[in-house]
């Protein structure tokens, strides 16, 4: 039973993370119709861009401001007006593919600039535990959970109770009537990948002390995150936090109770089954489009 | 004019031949670039050294050593076509490669050869397929292991064992071993685990290990996943002492798992901080020649050339076809031959069998706690 307990929050701890990685995918995907593939490698880079910052001499702090700066630049305006605005014109699909091949690349350029060899990344949370119901519970696990539901949160308030969310959702609802009434709909997509590049920064700060900093880490945080959103709903942000608990939890749960060696299989079982039984995800709803 | 030019080509010619014939020349093909870099620079390294040192003292049999390297790209593909073109140039002895996979697939090739093969593989079938060429330079598996299980049942005094490790040939090779030898000495297994290489989340694993609830935890993966699940065992607060090879106790672990790598065991047959003069001095040579500390690789390659040197005066003549067949079964004392830094002795196979050591890590450096005596 404490096993079981111990499972769920370290399952929580990362299925959290897995639901900061999705939101990002189904928040693409609802305003530009972007299906990044290169969501894992985007989760990498903020890791390492903190550690060139440390590098160059600055205190940790200072290199997490650094890179989520850096990380919305690049990852957010940069990706959207170099990659996703040119290929926009040419479909989803090429869009799909250029963002696969922008994995790629990212994953060689880190490779070939900072070393191909893992690198460890200090924790925001220290060390420790703390008693929970009479179980030992980590701080980091405890910390990681905090900082995604505190970010969540942050986000359906921003979406769901301001009016710049309801210009977001307006946006991506119906782009044509959002201009006619005055919403800044190319201002408001941008946004989105402003808030993607900060969520996947985020997360990166977040998994990387355990992951390690890698440049291969992304592809295992991009398949899992993609799954999630499928799984939860791929045009729902509530379905994508949902999916990223339930994927990060079965995770976990099928390492420990069915064979460490088929865990990966179960989340893909479990996605096979949904598209099969309910295409549109569990909290998903038929041919909608909101944020 | 034109007839001393000649001549000068002609005694120049001569002259070159004349020196080449009286060079000894070697081999070596080592991970010089892609993931093993690390590994076929050091081990590229101590051989130069050690060829350095034996041409300044006259060479071996007053003529010279010479060596080539080429580079295996840490891939088993090109390792093959390297060791294929070295090999088309006949050399005396073939050094390297240092990755098992690599050694696989080339050791048939210098076999077929009849050309010895010295290299840095630790795999244990390595030497288990009857080929009478190949020489391991470190402790396969077959010999480390037992040296391991022994420790986790006389001094750690375990009744129970978890052991983790990584499902490839690496890891089931030497889980196999050591499961075996603390099942004859009366260990129990209380938990088996396998794990992927590359695994990024160890919280199920470490998760049955706590319900385990062992004595003693063996951890057998490679470097960067033994610095994640060390830093899970603590993050869940696993007390058990922990016990691994090499790879659960090196440097770059050390410095990727930072503290929870304090109190990790692990048995190590070679490394440079071992309490053994000759080491000691050995490193400083390496330190001062390439400006770094070497890796237990560096040694290996050094202890290459200085197997060649002490076979060849042993046979007292330089002959490639009875190389190998003169080191099965040989004893060479580091008190005769210094370049061997530690007496060693050759199996059949081509396994070594020499002492070892037990290293622990306390506040993030490697401290060798006790030396292992050889088996035989």
């Amino acid at each position: 039973m404490s096993n079981l307990f111990d499972l769920l929050v370290a399952g929580l701890a990362t299925g959290a993370i897995y639901a900061l990685v999705a939101v990002g995918f189904t928040l693409l995907w609802q305003t530009s119709q972007t299906i990044n593939f290169a969501q894992g490698e985007f989760v990498m880079l903020p890791a390492f861009l903190m550690l060139a910052a440390m590098h160059a001499g600055a205190p940790f702090w200072l290199a997490i401001i650094l890179g989520i700066l850096l990380s919305m630049i690049l990852l957010g305006l940069a990706f959207k007006m170099l990659l996703v605005d040119p290929m926009m014109r040419h479909g989803v699909l090429p869009l799909a593919i250029a963002t696969m091949a922008l994995a790629i690349g990212i994953k060689e350029a880190v490779k070939q600039f900072f070393s191909a060899e893992a690198s460890p990344f200090p924790s925001i949370v220290p060390t420790g535990d703390i008693s929970i119901l009479g179980h030992a519970v980590s701080l980091q696990s405890i910390g990681v959970l905090v900082v995604a539901i505190l970010a969540v949160l942050g986000l359906t308030t921003l979406l769901n109770r301001t009016s710049l969310g309801h210009q977001m959702q307006a946006a991506a609802q119906n782009p044509t009537v959002a201009r006619i009434i005055g919403v800044p709909v190319e201002r408001m997509i941008l946004l989105t990948f402003l808030i993607n590049a900060f969520l996947v920064a985020l997360a990166s700060l977040l998994i990387t002390p355990i992951y390690l900093a890698k440049f291969s880490s992304g592809e295992v945080l991009g398949q899992a995150a993609f799954i999630a959103a499928i799984v939860g709903g791929f045009n729902q942000v509530r379905g994508a936090i949902a999916g990223g608990l339930l994927i990060g939890v079965l995770d976990n749960l099928a390492a420990a109770y069915i064979s460490t060696q088929y865990r990966a299989a179960v989340p893909m079982i479990f996605l096979i089954a949904v598209i099969l039984f309910r295409p549109q995800g569990l909290l998903g709803r038929a041919e909608e489009r909101t944020v | 004019m034109k007839s001393t030019l000649l001549v000068g080509a002609l005694l120049t010619a001569i002259t070159a031949t004349g020196a080449f014939a009286q060079a000894i020349k070697l081999a070596d093909v080592a991970e010089l670039s892609g993931g093993g870099a690390t590994v076929g620079t050091n081990w590229k390294n101590g051989i130069d050294l050690a060829i350095e040192e034996i041409n300044a003292k006259g060479g071996v049999l007053g003529r010279k050593l010479e060596v080539t390297h080429a580079d295996s790209q840490s891939n088993p593909g090109v390792a093959r076509a390297q060791v294929q073109k070295a090999l088309d140039a006949e050399p005396y002895v073939l050094l390297g490669p240092g990755y098992s996979g690599s050694v696989k697939v080339t050791a048939p090739l210098a076999a077929e050869a009849g050309i010895a093969q010295i290299m840095g593989g630790e795999a244990a079938e390595l030497t288990q397929a009857g080929n009478k060429f190949l020489f391991r330079t470190s402790f396969g598996q077959q010999s480390s292991m037992p040296k391991v299980a022994k420790y986790i049942h006389d001094d750690m005094k375990a009744k129970t064992v978890a052991v983790v490790w990584v499902n490839n040939d690496f890891g089931r090779g030497g889980r196999d071993v050591v499961v075996k030898e603390l099942d004859r000495l009366g260990s129990k297994v209380v938990a088996d685990l396998s794990t992927e290489a590359g695994q990024a989340d160890f919280a199920a694993d470490v998760g049955k290990i706590k319900a385990a609830n062992p004595d003693a935890v063996f951890v057998y993966l490679n470097e960067e996943e033994s610095a994640r699940i060390l830093k899970e065992l603590k993050r869940q607060g696993v007390t058990a002492p922990l016990m691994g090879e090499t790879t659960l106790i090196g440097q770059k672990v050390i410095e990727l798992a930072g503290d929870a790598a304090n109190g990790a065991r692990g048995h190590v047959g070679l490394t440079t901080d071992a309490p053994v003069d000759l080491i000691k001095a050995f490193r400083e040579k390496f330190s001062k020649k390439y400006n770094y500390v070497p890796d237990h690789n560096g040694l290996k390659g050094y202890l290459a050339v200085y197997m060649v040197k002490a076979t060849t005066e042993k046979m007292g003549k330089v002959d490639s076809k009875k190389f190998a067949e003169t080191l099965h079964g040989l004893t060479i004392k580091a008190a005769d031959e210094p370049g061997i830094l530690m007496d060693v002795t050759f199996s059949d196979t081509g396994d070594i069998d020499r002492q070892s050591f037990l290293v622990e890590v306390v506040e993030g450096k490697q401290v060798v706690k006790q030396v292992l005596p050889k088996v035989k």
